[in-house]
């Protein structure tokens, strides 16, 4: 059961909407400028699908601020996935390195939900392949918690408690047509005996 | 096995109203409705059919040479659990039958099995190389009587030799049944030459590599006024180049497999070679085609090619694997689906096209009698209405290569009578 | 679900533009300081080549070995495995040896599908070419080639090859090449003319999704990329035409006919080549040419192919796109 089935659900329910979004956003931004120092030497890189849209949003609000512009790209960890076994093979999503590289840079990844960590090891194995950045770090929009591996977000939208029987799921305009963060909750299997 | 009297009961003979037919020793003694039964064994018959004994023009029992594939006994066993009560055993053995000492030595084994007459084929030519004819004078006049030469598997391809062949066995009233396959136009042919072959990329066996021979017998044949017999037509073009012959009056016979009648080249699309055969099965308007020929005779008789191979021949990649299915035990089966069973023909049909005709062909005595008072009791009863799944494993012959494996057949022997001997009760092996 | 890729013809038009795809990703790994991906880590792949063909083998060994598969090269030509049974007996060996897949090229047309097929192995069977029958990612890398070429690397991605239109010149009669792509390209919405002398086309050809014609300047000036085969020496001795002179002359492509074509359209060969016979050098080293390109694009199209059969619990062919946003 993923978290798209939720939408379907009366049980999801918006936690953050599309001001909520833009402000936290802002807020990283501004946290990236102030922790690497003008942020001259960040590349985003964001996880695809919707990690890309926000490393996106993130560099136009980097440009606001610093005034130049942020190398952005995506990474696709999907070659590099622990569980790949576990479900069908599935179709590759894009990486695209900006011109400059991630030689000696500070990449900061950039994706929608922070869960078990996975995703990120992944990533961070990725971007082993692809060149030796001066740092890594992290900005998620979502921390829902329930890590399994020894992961933190550098920098996080907002930290949202869920149980596992919870969804997270996060709507962007530029594939779902709105910006929204839904709370919903798995549904229940349906040859429950009673 | 042997029962001195037996009175069959209520069986439709050929089809027709019910009767008693009572066997006596070798003969059939009676022949009419409401027969005091007296002493003999009753087999209760009614809603079968009681057909002449069978006979083939056509089988590869593999011995000497290949036992490993078949031997006399168990293919003249799978003849009887098929219904036959005699076999023509083709001349491509290892040694192949192409001097007296082998025939006979075919022969003797055949009297020795006792489940099915065997009459051995000779070889045109020498070991079936089409160079040099065999000695058919003296096959002819050894104990095995030859009337049919063959080198089948092999096409009497030269022109002159399969003139002299024709010419030569009229001193005996023998025929020369020809493999038709133009070899040059066959290198390498693994199917039929069409639009499956070319998607499937396997060489092709055009038709007309077929149909260029037998036109060129038939004339070969009228030209020295002989009698030849094509065996194993497969194609819609033959079948008019037979018609035509027949209608000059010219003395050409014909026979159809019973696997060319059902099946076609859509099922090498699997590439398994169990649906491998030589000649290749063809397209659907060529299944028609064989079917109407049998039906309006002008395609002689069906006669089974059974080929028998032994497993490893056929477990393997198309190219690599042997040709031929095995077809005794499935042939009459197959008869009723494709012919009778469609309204084509009616079982006296399937008594002329599997009985009367090729014995008359093969000059075989004794055999495709009448079932009448005074006959020899060679004779097959059959229940029409059984239907079931063909199951290899029950095969009586060594070789399991069917291409009906698990396919419902309508059909079954339940007793073959051989001179009066039941070789097959209750459809088992007596 | 497909869990073996032995016809062009069992793909769909989104198996094949996913594959296309997927390709697309992996030729930017050749780009990149390590190429190499752990994706297919513990996995065995089985290069089974019953006939030589170095080019297509270490096209695929490539493939695995940058997806950080084991493979295991099997070379069955010239020992005594020519026979039926030893194609059995060899699939018995490399079940027990644990292969995931197997990439089989064999004289024999159909030998990957009754291997596929048997129950002689569980593994995945991948036609690396089968006698006179099919030679799918050779098709595919094809199909790549144009796709690249034709629409851009970029563009590309997602769409199909609707409204092109694709020559391909030579012998058609023994071209499992020429087969794949028929399918392949068709289903990705090419319009295919074959041409060849009437010899070196199939009895049966008329059923085919594609257009034939004699005459290679009949159909050079609307041609988007032309398609040479090799034509073999030996096809001579068959009678199949009178002499090499008169072949090249008639289907070869030289500078003179390929001016005929569009300016934009490609030439492309499967290789090898055979100079001054079916192309001339001009031809074969001028930059419209892509049969270098064509050899990059298949271990692009291999890593592809393997990736979408093994990369899974399952092959990803006509499978939903299950791409979801699971396990963050």
């Amino acid at each position: 059961m993923d978290a798209q089935h939720d939408d379907t659900g009366n049980a999801a329910r918006p936690v953050l909407e599309a001001p909520d979004i833009a402000r936290v956003l802002t807020r990283i931004a501004h946290e990236i400028v102030e922790r690497a120092k003008g942020a001259d030497d960040v590349v985003l890189l964001g996880i695809p699908t919707r990690g890309v849209f926000l490393a996106r949003r993130l560099a136009d609000k980097l440009e606001q601020i610093t005034g130049r512009k942020t190398p952005v790209g995506s990474l696709d960890i999907t070659m590099y996935r622990d569980d790949l076994r576990l479900r069908p093979a599935r179709a590759l999503a894009r990486t695209e390195i900006p011109g400059e590289g991630i030689e000696g840079s500070l990449v900061v990844l950039v994706d929608d939900v922070l869960f078990s960590g996975r995703t990120i090891r992944a990533a961070l194995d990725a971007l082993g392949d692809i060149g030796r950045p001066r740092a890594v770090q992290l900005a998620v929009l979502v921390d829902r918690g329930h890590r399994e591996l020894p992961i933190r977000a550098d920098y996080v939208g907002k930290n949202l408690p869920t149980s596992l029987r919870e969804t997270v799921k996060v709507q962007l305009a530029e594939e779902d047509g709105r910006d929204a963060v839904l709370l919903g909750v798995k549904q229940a299997a349906p040859a429950d005996p009673r | 096995m042997t029962m001195s009297k037996i009175l069959i009961r209520g069986a439709r003979v050929l089809g027709g109203e019910p009767q008693d037919v009572l066997i006596d020793g070798e003969t059939t003694a009676e022949v009419g409705t409401g027969l005091d039964a007296g002493d003999a064994t009753v087999i209760e018959a009614e809603g079968r059919i009681l057909l002449p004994g069978l006979v083939d023009l056509h089988t590869h029992l593999r011995e000497p040479g290949r036992e490993d594939s078949e031997t006399v006994l168990t293919g003249t066993r799978a003849a009887a659990v098929g219904g036959f009560t005699a076999v023509h055993a083709m001349a491509n053995t290892f040694p192949v039958a192409d001097t007296a000492g082998v025939v006979e030595q075919v022969w003797r084994l055949g009297r020795e099995s006792g489940y099915c007459d065997v009459q051995p084929v000779g070889a045109v030519t020498v070991g079936l190389e089409g160079k040099q004819l065999a000695e058919l004078g003296a096959m002819h006049d050894s104990a095995a009587g030859v009337k049919v030469f063959s080198d089948d598997g092999k096409c009497v391809d030269d022109a002159v030799i399969m003139r002299r062949a024709l010419e030569y066995v009229k001193a005996f009233d023998g025929v020369v049944a020809q493999h038709a396959q133009e070899p040059r136009l066959t290198e390498g042919a693994q199917m039929n030459e069409g639009v499956v072959s070319a998607e499937l990329g396997l060489g092709g066996w055009p038709a007309v590599a077929e149909e260029s021979i037998i036109a060129r017998d038939v004339l070969l044949a009228a030209h020295v006024g002989s009698r030849v017999h094509i065996c194993h037509l497969s194609t819609a073009g033959s079948v008019e180049i037979v018609r035509w012959a027949k209608s000059k009056g010219w003395n050409v016979t014909a026979e159809v497999t019973p696997h060319h009648l059902l099946l076609t080249d859509e099922l090498v699309r699997t590439y398994n070679p169990v649906y491998k055969v030589n000649p290749p099965l063809r397209t659907e308007a060529d299944v028609l085609a064989l079917r109407e020929a049998l039906a309006d005779g002008t395609i002689d008789c069906v006669a089974t090619d059974h080929a028998p191979h032994p497993h490893e021949d056929k477990d393997c990649e198309w190219a690599a694997a042997a040709m031929g299915m095995v077809g005794l035990e499935t042939a009459l089966s197959v008869v009723q689906q494709t012919m009778v069973d469609t309204g084509l023909i009616d079982w006296a049909g399937v008594a002329d096209r599997m009985s009367f005709r090729p014995a008359a062909i093969g000059r075989l005595a004794g055999h495709g009698r009448p079932v009448s008072a005074g006959e020899p009791a060679n004779l097959t009863l059959v229940d029409p209405a059984y239907r079931g799944a063909v199951d290899p494993a029950g095969f009586a012959s060594r070789s399991r290569n069917t291409p009906y494996e698990g396919r419902e057949l309508p059909g079954r022997v339940t007793h073959t009578f051989l001179r009066g001997c039941a070789t097959v009760v209750d459809g088992k092996l007596a | 679900m497909k869990r073996h890729l032995i016809s062009a013809a069992d793909l769909t038009r989104d198996d094949a533009v996913l594959i296309l795809d997927t390709a697309e990703e992996m030729a930017r790994v050749a780009d990149r300081p390590i190429k190499k991906l752990p994706t297919l880590r513990g996995r065995t792949v089985v290069n089974l080549f019953f006939e030589d063909s170095t080019r297509t083998r270490i096209s695929f060994e490539a493939a695995a070995k940058r997806l950080s598969a084991d493979v295991i090269n099997f070379s069955a030509k010239g020992s005594s495995v020519s026979k039926g049974e030893s194609l059995k007996d060899t699939a018995l060996t490399l079940e027990a040896m644990g292969a995931d897949a197997v990439v089989i090229r064999h004289g024999a047309s159909g030998a990957p599908y009754r291997l596929a097929t048997s129950g002689w192995i569980d593994g995945a069977v991948v036609n690396a070419g089968d006698g006179t029958h099919e030679h799918p990612t050779q098709a595919l890398l094809d199909a790549f080639t144009v796709r690249r070429r034709l629409v851009g690397p970029e563009a590309g991605l997602g769409r199909d090859l609707e409204g092109r239109r694709i020559t391909i010149v030579g012998d058609i009669l023994h071209s499992r090449v020429a087969r794949s792509n028929v399918h392949l390209l068709t289903t990705l919405g090419a319009h295919v003319t074959l041409v060849a002398p009437p010899t070196l086309v199939p009895v049966g050809v008329e059923q085919w999704p594609c257009d034939v014609s004699y005459s290679l300047d009949d159909v050079l000036a609307t041609s988007d990329a032309v398609m040479m085969l090799r034509v073999q020496r030996e096809r001579m001795n068959a009678a199949y035409f009178p002499t090499e002179r008169e072949y090249s002359r008639r289907y070869g492509l030289d500078g003179e006919r390929m001016a005929k074509m569009p300016e934009h359209a490609v030439v492309m060969h499967p290789g090898p080549m055979v100079r001054g016979m079916e192309i001339t050098a001009e031809v074969a080293d001028s930059d419209r040419c892509t049969v270098v390109e064509q050899v990059a694009n298949g271990v692009s199209i291999r890593m592809a192919v393997l990736y979408l059969l093994l990369g899974g619990a399952d092959t990803a062919l006509s499978a939903a796109p299950a791409r979801t946003e699971e396990n963050k």
